[in-house]
């Protein structure tokens, strides 16, 4: 299976290349312009220059090699230097976004700490919640928790953040100020109290976040475990006196995870890319909110970084659900 | 049960007819797909055949009339421009609801057919899935507006303007969704083809097209079915967006995701705006899902045996 | 008893306010919120309204304008004029004196040599500068003294007050940007999020797109001001939750141009916690007419060219029918509320600049349906006007905003009314106001009928503006569609007076000419349909005091004035 890893590992290195070739030249084509936000009392003459000093100017093949170069090559040197305090990325240039004109990687480390917070917290409480919802809704199919579990989950998935996040804000930043409706990106937890204040300020988007994923993953695990729960070894296995527990839990449990591994996976990488909506919402302010106004900006450094890291993330994060598949049914085999 | 008689009295084509016939007896039984399937065909009825009793122009404005609550001319109320609502409910399931189902068909069939393909073929696999992998990793708001870019004017040109519109949008949203069945589909597939009846049938010299459609694609029916419950949903959703970023229909051509999209500023002032498109889009995904639901047990041999 | 001590002591306290806040740093922090986060806080290297305005805070302009679009000194004793002779007979030169002992926050002096080199840095070649227009024709600076700036100009410039003045062109220190000149600007990343200035406060923190947050700038000119310690300026989200943060919630102090329908704002502001607040300047929001044939049919290269005039458009009394059949009161009332008002010019301030032109605001349906049946448009099947078989059929387009789509549906309505048939588009702000030549959905480009969209202009003096509309700014394909002359309207009797109106130096003279201009642009030839004259509402809340909203230069111009309402 290490074998079959490392292999795994060098073929992916191509495909990301080639996926980063294909970002860029979408990019590239797609319609836009760095300075779409700037007013319109600014000259053409003026924003042509603008452009020019941007490094617009120089032709695209051009600019994907020297972004590659600072990816692969300026950006390493610098987490380097940063690690050991040497000094061998001075003078070179790195990536830097247009809109900040700042490096591109200094601002998604600012941005870390919020996301991971928040959508990565949401991601974690919306898994912890369905797994039990799904594999009790499906082991007690029809019962009263089941039509519960469905219709809060529908309900819960048909409705978008932009519509729950404001509901929640009318609710209990308003109506109920319980909770704040501005997410503090500048508060240092450093005491209990400030603790609490990061709790706080943390709720109203965990909560909308938490549940879209708790609707969509208890489907897939209700409906994962129904198909298993009819299976041959599952009478086997009871006839042969294992409790209820071991049966659903080890046997049932184990072959229905494929669905689920594969949705948890795919959605790990999204906790990097943020959540538009709900960040912007309640201003998180994270990674996802970075995006979208370095697309609306056209800031294409930071587009390209961003979803070349994601698609980073995609590759290794589905590289490791299949490593999953072979340990949760060993009939898978890789060769 | 009730297929014996209907075995008898078709006896031609025993195979095919009863095997419906059975999946129809059994999806009868199961009250939710019932429940559900009413009111799917309640919704597609009001919002096909409702503007022939309710002619108010959906985009008629009656500026008097504006902000107004339910009353006996506006049993839904009016918009802050003194539009019916009711009329834009309707005219905007017609919409959502045709978009929802296209392109939630559209993702699935892509999905399941890149799953099945790279699940089973083991020399596609890696392929298909840098494939995937690059589709997840694609940014989805450039990928549109490029889309939109290159090919509005010709769908437009040779479709009209409103066809022209649905298929691009549908696509648009059919091509950046497939990703997740794929994947799910896939990992299913590795699993069964090891199973010992699917061994058996290789066994026997079974084709790989009839493996798929009789071995295969049976038994990963229930994740597609959940990957298309919640494909509906976001395909409506997505197509507010979509439009409201006017890479979709005209601004004043109404759908559900877009009312609630509008109705969200006056959420304190007009609770009622947020509530009719919101219910519409739940209704109509909780109906969907237990059509599903009722389907999938009703295609399950074990289930339906007993 | 207790309760009447309490009033008491309530009265007194009001009655001492103005005393108490005399204090540099007593009153805490300051949380202002813009709804666009600030990118970056050097104004040279981005004209963005959010990051100017973020920026004011930091960096200060030799003079300001002030709400009521009056220049007020700020770095000077008092604003050069040809009568106090700061200004030269000829035109050609404005002589500025710095205020004695004015320091930069790190302690030191502020010097001409910092104007100069402010100069300098925007004029640098591949710089890039985003307000390289405010120093079009300086030919040189000349620093006699260490107070003294001459700024000499290659022309008669009637108007010299652009470089230098105004949120968009601060003085910013020469030593911290010394090594940013030219094309090392883009590199100056510690000087460009955190600039040295001369403004009430400093900023301790940039977190682009996010937060900034500033502490009270301890070598301000005013020993009592600012009266708060702290200042948060939290960016990003929309403007509803913004209103919402500082009217209902009360989490911030100040929030930044609430675009929301009036209803919204009103019901906001029910929350007791805060105020809106609104004030005029010189944006329009207009519907432009395409002078040119955008019709896909022709070959990319002459579509919507001068070489194809529009088909129904060109017809000036088809233009005044259009506009005749608007009632833009019901625009404002619907789409603005106390922040608009109907306008008939494209020039609505200053006074004495805007022409007295009211002829658009009353609708008038039936004389529009008499003009366009005169121009031989008669009404046809379906109630849809045709004429030699043509269909008046119109294509609408804008940028994607609530208030915008709800007056396309309502145009929409009544030009139906008169027998015209409306197709609508919304297209996203980011690609139509891109400018991108490979786009076909950009507002320069124009590959529709009609658009809608507001514009302005800095300052106070309208003759760039004006200047947009000769037929050479036209955009084209040759001009990679770049250009102002969005609707490819031209006419060489205005192009002439554009020329004139460079040369006059006389006030009155100038306004006269401007007069004339807008008006041959609006109610004589109807190719800029004015619809309305558009406020800004920004929200205060009940404790802030000492806010005056001023729409001629950035929001936050006088913040050392606020104070914490006790």
């Amino acid at each position: 299976m290490l074998t079959f890893l490392i292999r795994r590992l060098f073929t992916a290195i191509p495909t990301l290349v080639l996926i980063s070739l294909i970002i860029f030249l979408l990019l590239d084509l797609a319609p836009g312009d760095p300075l779409a936000d700037q007013p319109l009392s600014i000259p053409p003459d003026v924003r042509q220059k603008m452009r020019d000093a941007l490094g617009l100017d120089s032709p695209a093949y051009i600019r994907y090699l020297l972004w590659a170069k600072q990816f692969f090559w300026v950006e390493p040197l610098v987490f380097v230097d940063w690690v050991t305090g040497t000094g061998f990325s001075e003078g070179m240039q790195r990536i830097v976004s247009w809109q900040f004109r700042a490096p591109v990687f200094d601002i998604i480390i600012q941005r870390l700490p919020q996301t991971l917070w928040v959508v990565g917290l949401a991601y974690l409480v919306g898994v912890l919640i369905a797994l039990p919802i799904g594999i009790i809704s499906a082991y007690r199919q029809y019962s009263w928790f089941d039509q519960v579990g469905t219709f809060v989950s529908m309900i819960g998935f048909s409705v978008p953040p932009f519509f729950s996040g404001v509901l929640m804000i009318v609710f209990f930043a308003i109506m109920l100020p319980w909770f704040p409706s501005i997410y503090d990106t500048t508060l240092v937890v450093n005491d209990f109290e400030s603790f609490g204040q990061q709790i706080r300020q943390m709720t109203l988007p965990v909560m909308v976040l938490a549940l879209q994923t708790t609707a969509q993953l208890s489907r897939f695990m209700r409906a994962s475990m129904l198909d298993n729960l009819n299976h041959d070894y599952v009478r086997t296995a009871r006839a042969k006196g294992m409790t209820e527990k071991v049966v659903l839990l080890v046997h049932v449990l184990r072959n229905s995870m494929i669905p689920v591994v594969t949705v948890i996976a795919l959605g790990i990488p999204s906790i990097f890319g943020g959540a538009i909506i709900t960040e912007q919402i309640f201003k998180v302010n994270g990674l996802g909110q970075l995006l979208i106004t370095a697309i609306y900006a056209n800031d294409l450094p930071m587009v390209q970084t961003l979803a070349f890291i994601f698609a980073v993330l995609i590759v290794l994060c589905n590289l490791i659900a299949d490593m999953l598949y072979g340990l949760l049914d060993p009939r898978i085999r890789y060769d | 049960m009730t297929d014996a008689p209907i075995a008898v009295a078709v006896p031609a084509d025993t195979s095919g007819r009863s095997q419906w016939w059975d999946v129809w007896d059994q999806f009868k039984t199961h009250k939710g797909a019932l429940f559900g399937a009413a009111v799917f065909l309640f919704i597609v009825l009001a919002v096909t055949l409702g503007p022939l009793l309710w002619t108010i122009e959906p985009t008629f404005i009656d500026i008097r009339a504006r902000n107004s609550g339910p009353m006996w001319a506006h049993p839904f109320g009016t918009d802050q421009l003194g539009r019916d609502i009711l009329a834009r409910m309707m005219a905007g399931g017609q919409v959502s609801i045709a978009v929802g189902l296209t392109a939630m068909l559209i993702s699935v069939l892509l999905g399941t057919l890149i799953g099945v393909v790279a699940g089973f073929f083991r020399k596609l696999d890696g392929a298909l899935m840098g494939l995937t992998d690059l589709f997840l990793a694609l940014p989805l708001l450039p990928l549109l507006l490029v889309m939109v870019m290159l090919f509005r004017e010709t769908l437009a040109r040779s479709f009209g303007p409103e066809m022209g519109t649905f298929i691009l949008i549908v696509s648009a949203i059919g091509v950046t969704s497939w990703m997740q069945t794929a994947r799910i589909v896939r990992g299913e597939v590795l699993a069964l083809k090891e199973r010992e009846f699917v061994l058996a049938a290789r066994s026997i010299g079974t084709p790989s097209r009839r493996m798929i459609l009789r071995h295969i694609l049976p038994n990963v029916l229930s994740p597609i079915m959940v990957s298309a419950t919640l494909g509906i949903a976001t395909a409506i959703i997505t197509e507010s967006a979509l439009s409201f970023l006017g890479l979709g229909f005209p601004p004043d051509f109404p759908t559900w995701g877009r009312l609630l999209f509008d109705a969200v500023d006056y959420l304190q002032q007009y609770p009622e705006r947020v509530f009719w498109p919101g219910l519409a889009i739940s209704l109509t995904v909780l109906s969907v899902n237990y059509i599903g639901d009722g389907l999938r047990d009703a295609l399950d041999p074990r289930i339906r045996g007993r | 008893m207790k309760l009447k001590t309490l009033l008491m002591g309530a009265v007194a306290a009001m009655a001492i306010a103005p005393v108490a806040h005399a204090e540099r740093g007593t009153d805490g922090d300051v949380k202002i919120i813009y709804w666009q986060a600030p990118s970056i806080l050097n104004p040279y290297l981005s004209g963005g309204t959010k990051d100017i305005e973020a920026s004011s805070l930091v960096v200060e302009p030799l003079a300001r304008f002030n709400e009521k679009g009056e220049l007020v000194p700020y770095l000077v004793d008092e604003i050069p004029t040809v009568e106090n002779g700061g200004v030269s007979a000829d035109l050609t030169s404005i002589t500025w004196k710095l205020k004695e002992g004015i320091l930069w926050s790190d302690g030191t002096p502020v010097t001409s040599a910092d104007v100069k080199f402010t100069a300098d840095y925007c004029m640098a070649p591949d710089g890039g500068c985003a307000q390289s227009a405010k120093f079009d024709n300086v030919e040189s600076i000349e620093t006699p003294d260490e107070r003294t700036i001459i700024v000499k100009f290659d022309s008669p410039k009637p108007v010299p007050y652009a470089a230098f003045v105004g949120g968009q062109s601060p003085v910013i220190q020469a030593a911290q940007f010394k090594d940013c000149l030219g094309a090392k600007a883009q590199e100056c990343t510690a000087a460009n999020f955190g600039p040295i200035g001369t403004g009430p406060f400093v900023v301790t923190d940039f977190k682009p797109n996010d937060v900034i947050t500033m502490e009270a700038n301890e070598n301000y000119r005013d020993p009592a001001k600012p009266a708060f310690a702290t200042l948060t300026f939290k960016g990003g989200g929309d403007a509803a939750s913004a209103g919402r943060a500082v009217m209902e919630t009360g989490e911030f102090d100040y929030a930044w141009n609430l675009q929301l329908a009036p209803e919204v704002i009103a019901q906001m502001a029910e929350g007791g916690k805060g105020t809106p607040i609104s004030g005029f300047g010189t944006l329009v929001e207009r519907i432009e007419m395409n002078m040119t044939d955008p019709s896909a049919d022709l070959p990319e290269g002459e579509r919507a060219t001068a070489k194809h005039p529009h088909p129904i458009l060109s017809d000036l009394r088809v233009r005044k029918a259009l506009s005749m059949a608007i009632d833009r009161t019901l625009l404002v009332e619907i789409g603005y509320g106390q922040a608009g008002r109907p306008t008939c010019n494209l020039v609505p301030a200053p006074e004495m600049f805007a022409s007295p032109n009211t002829d658009c605001i009353a609708q008038d349906v039936e004389g529009a349906k008499a003009l366009l049946d005169e121009a031989g448009w008669m009404v046809g099947a379906n109630g849809v006007r045709e004429k030699d078989g043509k269909k008046f059929k119109l294509l609408y387009q804008t940028s994607t905003n609530a208030v915008r789509q709800d007056f396309q549906a309502l145009i929409k309505q009544w030009w139906s009314d008169i027998g015209v048939e409306t197709e609508l588009k919304n297209i996203d702000g980011s690609v139509f106001f891109g400018g991108d030549p490979a786009s076909p959905d950009t507002f320069q480009k124009f590959y529709a009928d009609v658009e809608m969209y507001a514009n302005n202009f800095d300052g106070t003096d309208p003759e760039q503006y004006l200047g947009q509309y000769t037929c050479e700014k036209a955009p084209r394909p040759e001009t990679q569609w770049q250009g102002e002359n969005v609707n490819r309207y031209c006419d060489p009797a205005y192009d002439e007076l554009v020329a004139e109106l460079g040369k006059t130096g006389e006030i009155s003279k100038r306004a006269e000419i401007a007069k004339k201009l807008n008006e041959m642009i609006t109610k004589e030839s109807m190719t800029i349909v004015p619809l309305v004259d558009r406020g800004r509402v920004s929200a205060h809340s009940n404790s802030l005091g000492g806010v005056v909203l001023n729409t001629w230069d950035s929001e936050l111009w006088n913040v050392a004035d606020w104070y914490r309402i006790k």
